[in-house]
């Protein structure tokens, strides 16, 4: 129990996955203009995180491993989490509508955020076992939604504010990460 | 001008994919501590880029369009593999800077996209030259980036220290703060460049269509609902 602590304050907030890992950037900069769609990312790639990493995990440690093929992990985690997002698409669409009506629209995003392959690699690389991946997955993913709704909440209000012509866009959203990743460093005393 | 030169030019300075298209965002925080980590990220970013770029143009007429995503994404993912385990064995040490975001390489933007909006519709030697100067503008942007942080950072170029010793530097730009800052005075710059120049009224937006060029080719649909709501 407390191992599993220690990964998940870890994960979630210590190497907060987008401020220190940088992975996952494409969306945290591009999807977070408003705290509502920012949360609905964030949820769906919660959601996603989670259940591929249990997925890969179980694919690594009852496919890869027994077939000694470890190699190959890379091709297979890319091409099992598509497939993974593209299904759990279609079963949303059909069997639970109003979840598919909240995340759906972001879901097919998810596949191109290197935070899900990251997460997958980083499981295996650091030996974690089937329900130590999990939780490594759900708290990672937590630090991203944390991350995501955080920037579009300061990004709403830098809308009113007067940022020079050559920061307007892309650089005041930069600077303003750069800021919450110093106020993350924070957490580092938890260790 | 002809085409190999052509490809280069823009691969490197008219389409560079750090500095104006913003492509690959995560390597290139990530791994710009220093330069030699940046030249090294980019040199290897660049090799599957254009061994890629090779086997898809080579392979454009063989695969159905329909199954044509899934179809690149193994291919880059082999050579991927290929230069993870090369790295490992030959150059160990840059395997352990680089570390997990080796295999990321496979959903870094530049490749697939290249593959999509260009590979997949040109011929051979050509698509080798996108390759190698989208690859050469990768590896450009990152040093460039590598090199402000290093100096800043470290007071050190390429692992040489110029500063004396006992003299702080702002070892916050070798931190993660540090990349961001560094971003966004770069893109500020870049900004500041294009509205003398006069090119284009707009600063450059963080727009999702950076991301919408991968894997999903239903992504930039999906973006513009999203946007709308």
């Amino acid at each position: 129990m407390g191992k599993l602590l220690t990964i998940a304050i870890g994960s979630a907030f210590i190497n907060n996955v987008v401020l220190s890992q940088f992975l996952g950037i494409c969306p945290f900069l591009g999807v977070s203009k408003k705290v509502k769609t920012a949360a609905g990312m964030g949820s769906a790639v919660v959601f996603v995180i989670t259940l591929a990493s249990l997925v890969t995990s179980l694919i690594y440690k009852f496919l890869l491993v027994p077939f000694n093929i470890t190699y190959l992990q890379t091709i297979v985690f890319i091409l099992v989490i598509a497939a993974l997002v593209q299904f759990v698409e279609m079963f949303l669409k059909k069997k639970m509508q109003g979840l598919y009506n909240a995340l759906g629209v972001y879901l097919p995003l998810i596949t191109t955020n290197c935070a899900v392959l990251g997460v997958a690699l980083k499981n295996v690389q650091n030996s974690y076992n089937i329900l130590e991946s999990v939780v490594n997955g759900f708290a990672v993913s937590v630090g991203f939604l944390v991350a995501i709704v955080i920037m579009a909440g300061i990004r709403e209000k830098i809308e009113y504010n007067n940022v020079p012509k050559a920061f307007k866009g892309t650089p005041i959203v930069l600077v303003t990460a750069g800021l919450m990743a110093i106020a993350f460093f924070g957490f580092s005393g938890l260790k | 001008m002809s085409k190999p030169i052509e490809r280069l030019y823009n691969g490197v300075i008219k389409e560079n994919p750090t500095l104006v298209l913003m492509l690959g965002m995560c390597p290139t925080l990530a791994v710009t501590t220093s330069a030699i980590n940046g030249v090294g990220m980019g040199l290897t970013t660049t090799v599957v880029l254009v061994m890629s770029n090779l086997l898809i143009s080579m392979l454009r007429k063989v695969i159905p369009d329909k199954v044509r995503i899934p179809a690149f994404i193994v291919i880059i993912a082999s050579f991927v593999t290929i230069v993870q385990l090369l790295l490992e064995a030959y150059i160990p040490s840059l395997y352990a800077a680089l570390g997990i975001y080796i295999p990321l390489i496979v959903v870094n933007c530049i490749i697939l996209g290249r593959a999509e909006a260009y590979a997949s519709k040109n011929p051979v030697l050509p698509s080798i030259f996108d390759g190698l100067g989208m690859g050469l503008g990768f590896t450009l942007g990152l040093t460039l980036i590598g090199m402000i942080r290093e100096i800043l950072g470290a007071g050190a170029i390429f692992g040489f220290r110029f500063l004396p010793e006992g003299i702080d530097t702002l070892t916050i730009f070798i931190l993660a703060p540090g990349a961001f800052f560094v971003l966004a005075v770069l893109t500020a710059v870049m900004n500041k460049v294009k509205q003398a120049s006069g090119k284009a009224s707009d600063p450059i937006q963080c727009s999702m269509e950076m991301c919408s060029g991968c894997m999903n080719t239903e992504c930039r649909g999906r973006m513009e609902e999203i946007e709308k709501n």
